[in-house]
């Protein structure tokens, strides 16, 4: 009993640990006891006189043309980036909408082994987690770092080849999963052997950054810096832990695999999509974010709090008692960063609402920040044990995770590219109207996705839970919402072939401009 | 924030704590329980069988990890007992899951033992339930013209019946369903056993505060 005592205080630890840097941090603050990041601080993203004006066509802002240079580099590593992404994006969805297909017609492709579910969706998953959104949160890592350092990209040379190495390891990755060859863990589904490629790919990011950082031209770190600088950090050391084999067997091993897989989600993912917004709603507004002190809270109180929800996967298992009670405390503590930066972002976007008729990225990325906090608040409530024994073993955590990875993350990195690419190239899209209909697609076919299997997921819970009913109930009640769930992944696959297509033709089009002076993402 | 070395290192030291505490600490407390009493390590079929189960990605719909009464009537469906770490000591992967599109399989082995039952849910599973949105999975089959000596037939009714000839299973098949039937923990769980155990006490401290409550009426 010694050792649960011990635990038992580690618990108690933990939490008093987090609770107490959050008050130093705040207090640290109050009493300017750190450089508490001020509104200076916040303009660091932009250009002496650029800024606090509204962007009016007829008086073209300073964007960027003073920092043409800093692309010179850059703009290739971002461009390769933002190929490779947009390729994985099409690839998983293809996969992700078969995999639903295949949970109402469940014989229609049945004849090989590659297709069956459970290989397609864990190519889905891997596809678009490791080879969309990374590589496009990357890619506005590549694009926003030299712009708040105001230096341009080093090392480039090894940025490329750590692009290449991700690409060749993702892509073996996700043939030996199609064919078998799996870790058989959620998230590690990719064999160790392969994820040595992956590892030495993702540390080829991380001193070219480190170099950037420590050349840089500003004094101040701005917030998406923090975040990103972070990300890149975190990843690796996540990454290459989780994947030495051998070391756990058993629950320990679950243990391990839900601190990996909700930390890529967390440290990883996030900080990847709110950096880039944090960077691009004030930079396509033209003003700083609302209340830059408050950043810094949500920044620590994420890294604090998120780093340690991830045993809620196992919420109700054979695990310690202690260790859930953990995660579901921590994972309802995610309501202060959460907070912290939806008070930055959407303040900053509710008073500029103007902008989001004049600009598509900026509508992606503010839509990808409001679900950002629709997807913790309600990360925070389905940790509590009484909700999450309705929903744990149910389609509405499928429903939850789309919340976060797609609406979030993937509609603010879309954002960023339909942002970065006019300027990375000097070109224009070659058909602005289609990322009108891209935005619509995806949110409308999101939302039929969304509400189909949260929906259907309480139904399904609710059924399970209730014991007169046999079990077929659960089944039988689910397949209108899994219907529902594959025309809104239709609906979703279609917006994205529509990016394809532009970014193809962007690929072919002349050159148009040599400098960007005005916004190239022309009000529709 | 002006400087970048305070930032990684505080970065890196908040996820060395998280790792101490969502990895470290508990998988020292789990290490120290060791196997349950009465389980036994995978026999070479069934470790074969489990492959096979990982390879096709079951784990996707099915859980293995019955839930404790107090949250959830798990072991009134037939799924058995509330499991407890030491259940799976020899599990590498683990499966555990998070999903049951289709029903817990932790004691899969108890509730259908039978072999031929198995293999035509396995051949075709909407040939014993019309509802059932699993996979088939027919390429771990094979269709002859006749059976040999040691061929396991697989019994089809005659919508899923081949036209002429027969369904056997090939080695896979016929291990994936060892493995299956190998799944049962008949034993009586560890009295220490650890589990979350957070339900049982939440219903204490109702069950509790009910009697207080009727005890001062």
């Amino acid at each position: 009993m010694q050792i649960t005592e011990t635990l038992g205080l580690l618990l108690a630890l933990s939490f008093v640990i987090s609770l107490l840097a959050l008050t130093i941090l705040i207090w640290a603050i109050a009493n300017k006891q750190v450089h508490t990041p001020d509104a200076d601080d916040a303009r660091t993203i932009f250009e002496p006189g650029e800024g606090a004006d509204i962007d009016y066509p007829d008086k073209p802002h300073h964007f960027d043309t003073a920092r043409s240079g800093i692309d010179a580099n850059s703009s290739s590593v971002v461009m390769w980036l933002i190929a490779a992404a947009v390729f994985w994006l099409i690839y998983g969805s293809l996969h992700g909408l078969a995999a639903s297909l295949e949970l109402h017609l469940p014989d229609l492709m049945s004849g090989t082994a590659q297709m069956t579910f459970g290989r397609m969706r864990t190519v889905h998953l891997n596809s678009v987690a490791y080879g969309w959104a990374s590589q496009g949160g990357l890619a506005a890592v590549c694009w926003i770092i030299p712009r708040i350092f105001r230096t341009n990209l080093r090392m480039t040379g090894l940025l490329k080849v750590g692009i290449v190495l991700w690409n060749i390891g993702l892509a073996a990755g996700v043939l030996a999963i199609a064919n078998g060859w799996t870790d058989g863990l959620e998230w590690l589904e990719i064999p160790w052997q392969i994820d040595i490629i992956l590892a030495a790919g993702a540390a080829c990011f991380v001193a070219p950054l480190i170099a950037t950082a420590k050349n840089r031209n500003v004094h101040h770190i701005y917030v998406s810096g923090w975040y990103f600088l972070a990300g890149v950090l975190w990843f690796p050391v996540l990454f290459i832990v989780a994947n030495i084999p051998g070391v756990h067997h058993g629950v320990e091993q679950a243990t391990m695999n839900w601190w990996y897989a909700h930390n890529v989600l967390g440290l990883w993912l996030t900080p990847l999509g709110v950096g880039t917004a944090y960077y691009f709603i004030p930079k396509i507004i033209g003003k700083p974010v609302y209340s830059y002190a408050l950043s810094l809270v949500g920044f620590w109180a994420l890294a604090l709090f998120y780093s340690q929800v991830g045993i809620h996967h196992l919420i109700g298992g054979p695990v310690p008692t202690w260790l859930v009670t953990l995660s579901v405390v921590h994972s309802v503590m995610m309501f202060v960063p959460v907070i912290a930066v939806a008070i930055n972002q959407h303040v900053t976007v509710a008073s500029n609402l103007w902008a989001l008729k004049e600009s598509m990225p900026l509508r992606f990325i503010s839509f990808g920040a409001v679900m950002y906090t629709l997807a913790s608040f309600q990360g925070s409530i389905e940790a509590l044990r009484s909700v999450n024994s309705i929903t744990h073993f149910t389609h509405y955590t499928v429903a939850h995770a789309h919340l976060g990875a797609y609406a979030f993350v993937s509609l603010v990195l879309m954002g960023a590219i339909y942002q970065i690419v006019p300027r990375a190239t000097g070109k224009y899209w070659p058909f602005p109207r289609m990322i009108a209909w891209h935005f619509w697609l995806n949110v409308i076919g999101f939302a039929v996705y969304f509400f189909s299997l949260t929906i259907g997921g309480i139904l399904q819970g609710l059924a399970q839970l209730d014991a007169t009913k046999p079990f077929a109930d659960s089944v039988i009640l689910l397949k209108p919402y899994l219907e529902g769930r594959s025309l809104g992944g239709g609906l979703m696959t279609l917006g994205h072939v529509l990016l394809a297509i532009n970014l193809i033709a962007i690929g072919f089009a002349k050159k148009t401009r040599e400098t960007e002076t005005e916004n190239m993402v022309a009000a529709e | 924030m002006n400087r970048y070395l305070p930032l990684a290192i505080t970065a890196l030291a908040i996820l060395a704590l998280a790792t101490l505490f969502l990895v470290i600490a508990p998988g020292m407390q789990i290490s120290a329980q060791g196997p349950s009493q009465g389980l036994k390590p995978y026999t070479e079929a069934e470790a074969r069988g489990r492959a096979v189960y990982v390879s096709m990605g079951c784990l996707y719909c099915h859980s293995q990890q019955p839930r404790s009464l107090a949250q959830a009537p798990d072991a009134e469906r037939g799924w058995g007992r509330a499991s407890v770490a030491g259940d799976y000591a020899y599990d590498d992967p683990h499966q555990l899951g998070t999903m049951r599109t289709g029903p817990d399989l932790m004691d899969i082995g108890d509730r259908l033992p039978s072999q031929a039952w198995q293999l035509t849910h396995l051949y075709q599973p909407r040939a014993i339930a019309s509802w059932s949105i699993m996979p088939a999975y027919p390429y771990l089959f094979e269709h002859k013209d006749k059976a040999g000596p040691d061929d396991v037939v697989v019994k089809l009714p005659a919508k899923y019946a081949p036209k002429s000839g027969v369904i056997v299973a090939k080695q896979d098949a016929l291990d994936l369903v060892t493995y299956l039937q190998g799944m049962k923990r008949q034993y009586a769980p560890p009295k220490d056993g650890l589990r979350d155990n957070g339900y049982a006490l939440i219903a204490e401290k109702q069950r509790d505060a009910t009697d207080a409550t009727t005890a001062s009426n």
